[in-house]
């Protein structure tokens, strides 16, 4: 009966956010009375997948199939199957990235499980089953109660403070039968910005807009970000513009982020802008016009030249870390 | 090749959300509506221009609503495309959707699916995956770029802190997002054309939503704006870490 949650790694460590699925998910069970099975896949050693116990996972299932190194949804779903199966799990816990929202879907439609994307709460269990998520992009909650026997939530990344605990999980064999009809899908190429921090996943994350005013004074941005350990971001016309690359560009027709800080420099903070940002929990604005509409957007806001304040900014920040 | 786009009819962007009757519904009163602008601009685009480039036979759209969702599929028709079918079924649960789209492709035979990345109402990004399941084809999401040569779908698409290009046989399910094509504008001719044009009706199939929407709620109101002096950074930084403890 236990809450089953599918885990993420990079290179054998297991992402934070994954560790934040565990942790909602120990919520939920103990709120059921019942324990948590983690789904692990690919190369891991014992040790790390143990250790899940001390974010609320009482049993790790892996499965080790070399092919699931590449994600593949029809493969994946059939992994959850299996382990939903021999857990006879009731929630089934993934997260709203690009694996959770290829996999979870996929999972419901096949084990006939309402599904709520994109939770930003625990399941109220006072009135059924409800579940809080975004709706509107951002200006607006909805309550919904999922009325199927089994139930597949996938969790917001970032929602919840992670924190650890004490524990151990005990690790399982999972067997999966797959076939090459699985694997179907060919990855040809893989490129991906190493080192810096996936912007989906920064806490912190740098923003830049028009009033940046070209390409050649991003440096002063990017020292700033680097000094804070953020990810950098822009707006729309920004990437159209070719200044920055496209998988920077946040709002409602590019990515949806939550960070704990949203520092925003010239940028005047459209609705279309505000659709991908909004749910940032401090938002910082910087611009040079007090009319600006961001500011009714912010937490804190600085008026000044982006050029100014930003080096200052950036120079407060070292002080600060020097002291720490 | 067979092509269906799946259209969701959402509020404009700009739409002051409102809710009433205890905040258990959604104002549609003095709302635009619009075609959801990943569905539109890429999802519909790229289909029509597969098809310009002769490698669609067809272009067909589905969307699943009530008799208020037509005004949007007709504006979908005068973009292009061949057929429009509305399924006349409530739109509020993602397996009901999916489930409706799934069962009509299965009748027809589509050698592509196409939708959006994620509605802008409801921001599940779920339904594509969700058809890929119920028809048992492959899925990609999130895709940017979208080639097809003898049956096989080159796609580029964005996965976390990056891309990858994947190749896969059809049939396929893809949800589409920026970079797929250029948005067009519907022009007189085209407008005129879907006004003509028939739209299938189609009686939904007998499914059963598995989520209801018990309450809406507002975010909590942000407090107003504390500036900080643009010679005091300092100052911003104390209060980021001793106020709102982010850093
Ligand atoms: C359907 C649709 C979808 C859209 N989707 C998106 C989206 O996903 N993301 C997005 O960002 N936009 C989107 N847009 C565009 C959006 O409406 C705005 O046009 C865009 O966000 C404006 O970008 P900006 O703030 O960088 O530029 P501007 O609006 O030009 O603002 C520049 C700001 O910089 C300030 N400034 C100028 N010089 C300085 C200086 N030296 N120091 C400090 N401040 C300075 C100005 O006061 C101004 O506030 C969309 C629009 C539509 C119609
Ligand atoms: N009611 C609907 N009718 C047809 N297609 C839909 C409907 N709702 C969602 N879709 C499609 O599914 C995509 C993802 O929607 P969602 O899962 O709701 O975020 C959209 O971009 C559409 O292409």
């Amino acid at each position: 009966m236990s809450v089953l949650v599918l885990v993420e790694h990079t290179q054998g460590v297991f992402k934070k956010k994954s560790l934040e699925a565990i942790q909602y998910a120990a919520h939920i069970a103990r709120d059921m009375g019942t324990t948590v099975t983690a789904v692990a896949t690919g190369n891991v050693a014992a040790a790390e997948m143990q250790s899940l116990g001390a974010y609320g996972a009482n049993k790790v299932l892996h499965t080790t199939d070399a092919r699931l190194d590449n994600f593949n949804s029809r493969a994946y779903t059939k992994v959850m199957v299996a382990a939903a199966q021999k857990e006879s799990a009731k929630v089934i816990v993934g997260l709203h990235d690009t694996v959770g929202k290829a996999v979870s879907p996929r999972l419901a439609a096949r084990l006939n499980a309402g599904l709520v994307a994109g939770a930003v709460g625990y399941p109220d269990l006072s009135k059924g089953f409800v579940v809080k998520k975004n709706v509107f992009s951002g200006k607006a909650f909805a309550n919904i109660n999922i009325t199927s026997d089994v139930k597949v939530i996938t969790l917001m990344p970032n929602t919840f403070a992670v924190v650890k605990g004490e524990g151990s999980a005990t690790v399982e064999n999972l067997d999966v039968a797959l076939s090459d009809a699985d694997f179907s899908v060919k990855v040809v190429s893989v490129s991906k910005a190493t080192g810096d921090v996936p912007l989906s996943e920064a806490e912190l994350v740098v923003s830049g807009g028009r009033g940046m005013k070209g390409p050649e004074n991003w440096h002063v941005l990017e020292a700033l970000a680097k000094e804070l350990g953020a990810a950098t971001a822009c707006s729309r016309p920004v990437a159209d513009s070719h200044w920055r690359p496209h998988n920077e560009h946040v709002g409602q027709t590019g990515g949806t982020i939550r960070p704990n800080l949203y520092i925003a420099v010239g940028i005047s903070g459209a609705i279309q802008h505000l659709a991908g940002v909004n749910g940032s929990k401090t938002i910082v604005v910087i611009n040079k016009d007090p009319e600006a509409p961001f500011f009714k957007a912010a937490d804190y806001g600085v008026l000044g030249d982006a050029m100014e304040v930003i080096p200052r900014l950036t120079e407060a920040v070292k002080k600060y870390k020097a002291a720490q | 090749m067979k092509i269906l786009v799946c259209i969701s009819q959402v509020p404009d962007t700009t739409t002051k959300i409102a809710f009433s009757d205890n905040d258990t519904r959604f104002v549609s009163q003095g709302v635009t509506y619009i075609i959801n602008p990943y569905d539109e601009w890429y999802a519909l685009v790229r289909a029509l221009e597969l098809k310009e480039a002769g490698l669609a036979t067809a272009v067909h759209m589905v969307t699943v609503g009530k008799a208020d969702a037509e005004p949007v599929i007709r504006k979908a028709l005068a973009l292009g495309g061949d057929e429009a079918i509305r399924i006349d079924a409530d739109s509020n649960d993602t397996y009901l959707v999916a489930a409706q789209i799934a069962e009509y492709a299965k009748t027809v035979g589509y050698d592509l699916v196409l939708c959006g990345k994620e509605s802008i109402d409801y921001n599940n990004g779920s339904v594509g995956a969700m058809i890929a399941e119920l028809l048992d084809m492959n899925y990609l999401g999130f895709a940017a770029k979208l080639d097809i040569a003898g049956g096989v779908a080159t796609v580029v698409r964005e996965i976390e802190g990056g891309e990858e290009t994947d190749t896969a046989a059809l049939p396929l399910v893809i949800s589409c997002q920026k970079g797929m094509a250029e948005a067009r504008i519907p022009n007189m001719r085209g407008i005129m054309a879907a006004r003509t044009r028939p739209l299938k009706v189609v009686a939904p199939a007998n499914i059963a939503a598995l989520t209801t929407i018990v309450s809406y709620e507002m975010p909590p109101a942000k407090t107003g704006v504390k500036m900080v002096s643009a010679d005091n950074m300092d100052e911003l930084v104390s209060l980021l870490h001793n106020q709102a403890k982010v850093i």
